[in-house]
């Protein structure tokens, strides 16, 4: 452990009153962006524990993301409080995700990436053509934003400082889930199946539970989108995005704890820093993209991770590499 | 009765071209451990490099295209084996997948800004004659892009079994590590298997741009449609690229005919999650491991 | 101080800041697609725009002051779209020139809306000016009141009673699916074949074929660009021979460049082409364009032109800039193009935003969209 625990905190703490000083001073546009940055972070994070805890490659996340946006709109289309519509979208996500992901990791590690990338078209296509109940290709807008009594969050900030507070709720159930048996259970099969099997961890159960749960994430992440953009659409979700997503959590660091963070930051700030190039923006990003996973293959925060190998390279016992196998 | 032969014939038409593009991605996979997401980019390159031939250095076709299938071996072969794929695959495949990712927007930007945002025409390289047969019209062009995919399937399932070559690129794909033993120059093997692909695309370039028209975004939906195309016939043999190309073709063309055009591009996406949880080894695939 | 050097300063402050205004640059938002999808529609908006303001700023600018524009790139995606308008106010845009797809604009032209931004637009479907937005403006007709000109057409020229529709599933496709289907229902003549295509479909052989089968007298084909070509190449190879008949895109320059002989007698009803050279305003602009730009102009290079210059005669018959005064000039306003040249013909909007303007049939003779016929607006 390079970092205490104590300066972990106290970086932690200066995180937060920057995310709470940000929009200060700023633009609606400005806000509009880190508000954007705060959600794709909650969708990011869910990934990660698909992706950097339990190592299943997941390409629907923008789908769950449509699930949630488009059940939370038509429920508060129809009336009903955000905070009551939200949790119904999270648990059709996480339903989605357990019938989604049982045959898939039933067959074989992988595939649960091909089923998944299926998946995001399909929804694509039936939220486009199911235009009765979905608008269909122009969508559904006007959806209202929560109004909590004495806390409207129309305008912009204050929706800023909603979604903050819904994303530091999020953070937290998250951390939970990483430091409880099930969490430490992911670790282990991501370190070392085998080991971890002949322990006794039930690989399949727990790959299905984190994807699950990492599914609910995204669906959390579209309902906040539903209230933010106030209009949704089909093209919002397709394929695309779920790569944005997934590059998010590699760029970011997959398996890190503030990966998604770091990674969602990258991906919706950086073309922002970068649109003074006009038309070039795009190239320069994925570029920039191979050359950073050249070089840190891990995502930004593994730069840590680099730099320690080359100045202090620890030594490894051999049977505890990563996989190591009995062969 | 017609219809029902015109749109079979066309969909083996499309679905030849879906073929030659899994053809590589296949390949590619197998040889390499190398999921090329940017495939469908590949296969959009080399046709600019024909048209920047064409138009701005003003060579004649034969040249241009010449032109092209040298760069394509360059830059898609070679470069990308140098520069993308040597760095990160040691570091994992998924960090490949996005890192061919990021190629793919890299390549398609590029044309986008270097070349144009519009269609282009490209000129065919095969007669475009119509024939009529029994009522169904097909091309010359439709006809040589499907005898060209199964010579090719041919020829390289010949060569990878009878040549001396083939067998050590089998060997590379099976276990590199006891290949080396053996004495295979395993890197020489990968190199090969990254030129075959460049090739393969620039062949399917030259061959499916006249009809697709030369545009900057082609390669989405056709990098998608090859990759379900190689899992559905069954990614460890070339002829399963081949089979999951044509069916999807027929399939494809079938469905938007006689049951919805409205989702069609579902089909693909059912087939793909049907053959993973019924047979995730594809049509025409083994069981087995790693072949080519 | 006493009052006559407090009247003598303050008057000496006001004078510079009002001369310095005079000098300030206007500054206007180009929203609109420049990658993606809708690049090749966006590139030329903007390019057309190019043109526009090089015009303006020769003639003295908008009220003295000259016109600089910022460029911001949606990705042809509608949430990208709304931030950016957002931040082009932000950055304190007049007005915003753009955008063209119409999913885009249905929804930024509530972020315009709100702060009482003018916004010209360059989208067809009838939807945007169904919202009650006194701020948004067309640059062309809408689907709305393009597709019904298309029916004497239908009924009377062509003399059909039954005809197919080949359109795309995108809201530009969707939006005149529908008013065409309504329109043909009218009239009663009945649709016996409906085949939706996707956007970037490469292969149109189910569509034809069907298309084939059914009985129709006429098609009318609705898609983008790539998508008409590619349709009107098969339809060539199968021998489709019924007459086809588009609204704008069919028989666009890039169209044609695309599908070759394959466009040959292709009819389409547009709004404004550059081939309608015989008007003197659009072979000048048509010129212009394609000696800056080395490529001929698409109709939606001739909405930006026209969308810019119309920004700079209304703001100088309000004289001043004021987003809420322009909204109200421009209820039922007509501008002829006797006073008003730049904007190559009649031009009149309605209370909602709507165009009305004289449009033309044009058919595809030759390799080139030659004009048929006229139509008066509507």
């Amino acid at each position: 452990m390079t970092i205490t625990t104590w300066s972990r905190h106290l970086l932690i703490g200066l995180m937060l009153v920057a995310a709470i000083l940000a929009p200060v001073g700023q633009g609606n546009y400005i806000t509009y962006v880190l508000t954007s940055w705060l959600i794709f972070s909650i969708a990011a994070m869910g990934l990660n524990l698909t992706l950097g805890y339990a190592g299943q490659v997941s390409l629907a996340q923008a789908s769950f993301m449509a699930i949630g946006a488009y059940s939370t709109a038509l429920l508060t289309l129809a009336g009903w409080h955000w905070m009551l519509a939200m949790p119904v979208g999270l648990v059709l996500c996480f339903v989605v995700g357990l019938v989604l992901g049982y045959p898939a990791l039933r067959v074989q590690g992988h595939f649960l990436a091909f089923v998944t990338l299926a998946f995001n078209t399909l929804v694509f296509l039936v939220l486009r053509n199911e235009d009765w109940l979905t608008g269909g290709n122009y969508g559904l807008m006007g959806m209202p934003r929560p109004d909590f009594g004495i806390f409207k969050t129309m305008r912009q900030v204050d929706f800023y400082y909603f979604t903050l507070v819904v994303t530091v709720a999020a953070a937290l159930v998250m951390w939970a889930i990483v430091r409880s048996p099930w969490g430490r259970a992911f670790k282990a099969l991501r370190e070392n199946p085998i080991r971890a099997e002949s322990l006794g961890v039930d690989t399949r159960r727990i790959t299905l539970l984190a994807f699950a749960i990492g599914s609910a994430y995204g669906g959390l992440a579209g309902a906040l989108v539903t209230s933010l953009v106030q209009f949704i659409e089909p093209g919002s979700f397709s394929l695309v995005h779920s790569l944005r997503i997934l590059l998010m959590v590699v760029v970011g660091g997959a398996g890190f704890f503030f990966g998604p963070f770091v990674g969602a930051a990258v991906v919706i700030l950086l073309p922002e820093v970068l649109r003074f190039t006009e038309g070039y923006y795009l190239i320069i990003y994925s570029a920039l993209v191979i050359v950073m996973l050249a070089f840190v293959p891990n995502g930004l925060l593994g730069i840590g991770a680099v730099l320690r190998e080359r100045f202090w390279p620890s030594r490894q016992r051999a049977d505890m590499a990563q996989g190591a196998k009995l062969k | 009765m017609s219809q029902f032969l015109q749109v079979f014939l066309s969909g083996l038409a499309t679905g030849s071209i879906y073929a030659l593009v899994a053809i590589g991605f296949t390949l590619l996979w197998q040889a390499a451990q190398t999921v090329n997401f940017a495939q469908g980019e590949f296969v959009v390159v080399p046709a600019f490099f024909v048209l920047v031939g064409l138009h701005v250095l003003h060579l004649p076709l034969w040249a241009a295209v010449a032109l092209a299938l040298v760069l394509s071996l360059l830059v898609l072969g070679y470069l990308f084996k140098k520069l993308v794929v040597g760095p990160i695959l040691p570091a994992g495949g998924i960090s490949l997948i996005i890192a061919t990712m990021a190629l793919g927007i890299l390549l398609k930007e590029s044309i986008k800004e270097f070349y144009g945002a519009e269609a282009q025409p490209f000129p065919a390289l095969v007669p475009q004659d119509p024939l009529n047969l029994f009522g169904a019209v097909v091309s010359m062009q439709d006809i040589m892009n499907l005898l060209i995919s199964l010579g090719i399937v041919v020829l390289l399932t010949q060569f990878l079994n009878r040549t001396r070559t083939g067998r050590c690129m089998q060997a590379t794909a099976q276990n590199p590590a006891v290949a080396e033993i053996l004495g295979v120059d395993v890197k020489r093997m990968v190199l090969y298997a990254f030129l075959v692909n460049a090739a393969l695309a620039a062949l399917a370039s030259f061959l499916i741009t006249p009809v697709y028209l030369a545009k900057f975004s082609n390669g989405e939906t056709l990098g998608v449609i090859a990759f379900i195309a190689a899992i559905v016939g069954g990614f460890n043999q070339i002829r399963g690229a081949l089979a999951g190309g044509l069916l999807i073709g027929v399939l494809d063309n079938l469905t938007a005919t006689y049951v919805t055009a409205e989702y069609r591009a579902a089909l693909p996406l059912v087939l793909l999650i049907a053959i993973i949880l019924l047979r995730p080894q594809g049509l025409l695939g083994t069981s087995e491991g790693r072949t080519v | 101080m006493n009052r006559k050097s407090f009247l003598a300063m303050s008057t000496a402050i006001l004078f510079s800041v009002g001369v310095a205004q005079a000098q300030d640059p206007v500054r206007i938002g180009i929203v609109v697609e420049l990658s993606g999808a809708g690049a090749p529609a966006g590139t030329n908006w903007r390019d057309g725009i190019k043109i526009a303001v090089d015009e303006i700023n020769a003639d003295g600018g908008i009220l003295g002051r000259l016109v600089e524009t910022a460029e911001y790139d949606t990705q042809t995606d509608p949430q990208t779209s709304r931030a950016l308008v957002q931040k082009a106010i932000d950055e304190g845009a007049y007005a915003i020139w753009g955008t063209i797809y119409s999913g885009s604009t249905l929804v930024n032209m509530l972020v315009a809306q709100q702060n009482e931004i003018p916004q010209f637009v360059g989208s067809e479907s009838p939807a945007i000016v169904d919202k009650g937005n006194p701020f948004v403006f067309r640059t062309s007709s809408g689907a709305q009141k393009g597709v019904p000109a298309l029916t004497p057409y239908f009924k009377d020229t062509l003399g059909a009673k039954k005809v197919g529709i080949a359109w795309v599933n995108n809201e530009f496709g969707k939006g005149g699916h529908d008013v065409f289907a309504a329109e043909m229902a009218k009239v009663g003549i009945e649709v016996v074949a409906d085949v939706s295509s996707e956007q970037a479909q490469t292969d149109y052989a189910a569509d034809v074929a069907r298309l084939k089968d059914s009985g129709a007298e006429a098609v009318f084909v609705y898609m983008n660009q790539e998508e008409s070509a590619r349709f009107l190449i098969e339809a060539r190879k199968q021998g489709l021979a019924m007459p086809l008949v588009g609204e704008v895109t069919l028989t666009e320059a890039k169209v044609i460049e695309l599908a070759g002989g394959a466009a040959e007698g292709a009819i389409a009803h547009v709004g404004l082409t550059a081939t309608a050279t015989q008007i003197e305003g659009i072979a000048e602009f048509a010129a212009k364009f394609e000696q800056s730009f080395n490529r001929r102009p698409t109709h939606d290079a001739i909405k930006g032109y026209v969308g810019a210059w119309a920004t700079k005669y209304v703001t100088e018959m309000v004289g001043e800039f004021n987003g809420a005064a322009f909204a109200e000039k421009m209820k039922n306003l007509c501008l002829s193009v006797a006073e008003h040249p730049r904007m190559l013909l009649d031009t009149c909007w309605d209370a909602t935003g709507e165009m009305s303007r004289p449009s033309f049939m044009v058919q595809v003779k030759d390799g080139s969209p030659v004009v048929i016929g006229t139509v008066p607006a509507n």
